[in-house]
């Protein structure tokens, strides 16, 4: 899964870092991520998983690295590593 | 200028009413569009120019009218984060038959506006927004970077019986853009001023972190980003509610959102950043029309001296 979530912060991130040099708990902001890239990143990974955020996920920790999202995923389709 | 749901309705309207009949508020017959009286515009022109004393003559006046560039409004992002607050004016293109069917749906009662065209024009939002790509255009900025006076009456879709929340309004800002360390210090120098000014003219408020009215799901986390980086702050002023003060004043951090977006370098080779500071003026005369009366002349000797002079 971790490397669906690298693809989609590739893709949507916005990072000017090559997303596949990020370990798994590199801060996405601090390499460049900005709020909206991090709302863009947020809708994919509803599609792509078929999840829904709920509004107490909704906050900028959440999104923070691929291991958080990657945890929040799972979180949410009850999926494991 | 915040994201705050609405106080109980009956304080804005019961405002709104007294506002009305007074005078000092006209009536269009659309909820946030008003025509203002000659005291209400005194009132606005006096509190400017506290501010522009407060500005101390440093920065460059510019005034944009309130319709802006289409393109540079959509470059700028604002569809991204506040779709639901825009207006862009559309006009009448067609030929004579097109035109026998506008008027035919007027005298019929119908939506008429389906057969208009988008124009170059977009309501400004916000006050700064035509003035990035002007700034832009002029190429590297000067060593000490730049200031900037401005005032737009803006629009947003937003319609409302609270009379401190208009579909057209005015702001004036001002705008520092330079090195992250020259708009961060006019920032700070702003939220002492602004305050300073509140309490010239007998306003009670508060200051707090803020953030603004983001469209949609993933605007809960963008402000929520906005807020833990206390990029912007408000001074908040109890207009029709005391639990639900109103923003009268926003200081702003852009970080180099606009810098990136137009391209401004500073003259080391930078993306420029940005700070504005925000004086919503309707607002401000409506607190001091709600704390001092409605009757200007009755107002404390102390506001009407620093209003007056």
């Amino acid at each position: 899964m971790i490397e669906q979530v690298r693809g989609l912060v590739a893709d949507h991130g916005g990072l000017a870092v090559d997303v596949a040099t990020l370990a798994e708990d590199t801060d996405l902001y601090r390499a460049g991520m900005s709020s909206f890239a991090s709302v863009q990143l947020m809708l994919a990974l509803e599609e792509t998983f078929d999840i829904e955020f709920p509004e107490t996920m909704l906050s900028p920790k959440t999104f923070s690295s691929l291991g958080a999202i990657q945890a929040a995923v799972q979180q949410l389709t009850g999926a494991t590593a | 200028m915040d994201a705050q749901p609405d106080a109980p309705v009956d304080t804005k309207a019961a405002y709104l009413k007294d506002l009305l009949g007074a005078g000092l508020l006209i009536d269009t017959g659309v909820p946030g569009v008003y025509g203002r009286s000659g005291v209400f515009e005194d009132v606005i022109t006096r509190f400017e120019a506290t501010v522009t004393a407060a500005g101390e003559g440093q920065a460059e006046v510019m005034r944009f009218p309130p319709g802006m560039n289409r393109a540079h409004f959509a470059r700028s992002g604002y569809m991204k984060s506040f779709p639901q607050l825009a207006g862009a004016v559309h006009s009448f293109c067609g030929d004579s038959h097109a035109h026998n069917d506008l008027l035919q749906a007027i005298e019929g009662g119908q939506d008429w506006t389906g057969g208009l065209t988008g124009t170059d024009v977009v309501l400004t939002p916000a006050t700064c927004y035509p003035l990035y790509p002007a700034v832009a255009a002029r190429g590297v900025l000067p060593s000490d970077g730049g200031l900037y006076d401005l005032q737009s009456y803006c629009f947003r879709h937003e319609p409302s019986n609270d009379p401190a929340r208009m579909q057209l309004f005015r702001q004036r800002e001002y705008v520092r853009i330079g090195s992250p360390d020259q708009v961060l210090e006019f920032r700070q120098l702003w939220l002492q001023r602004g305050q300073a000014l509140i309490n010239r003219v007998g306003l009670p408020y508060q200051l707090e972190i803020a953030s603004d009215p983001f469209f949609g799901r993933g605007g809960k986390l963008m402000a929520m980003a906005q807020r833990e980086q206390q990029l912007k702050f408000e001074l908040l002023v109890p207009i029709t509610s005391v639990e639900q003060p109103t923003a009268c004043l926003s200081f702003n951090y852009h970080q180099d959102h606009f810098g990136q977006t137009w391209g401004i370098a500073t003259d080391d080779g930078s993306v420029a950043h940005t700070a504005c500071v925000g004086f919503g003026l309707e607002r401000i005369a409506l607190a001091l029309f709600k704390h001092h009366g409605l009757d200007v002349k009755a107002w404390p000797a102390s506001v009407r001296e620093a209003l007056w002079g």
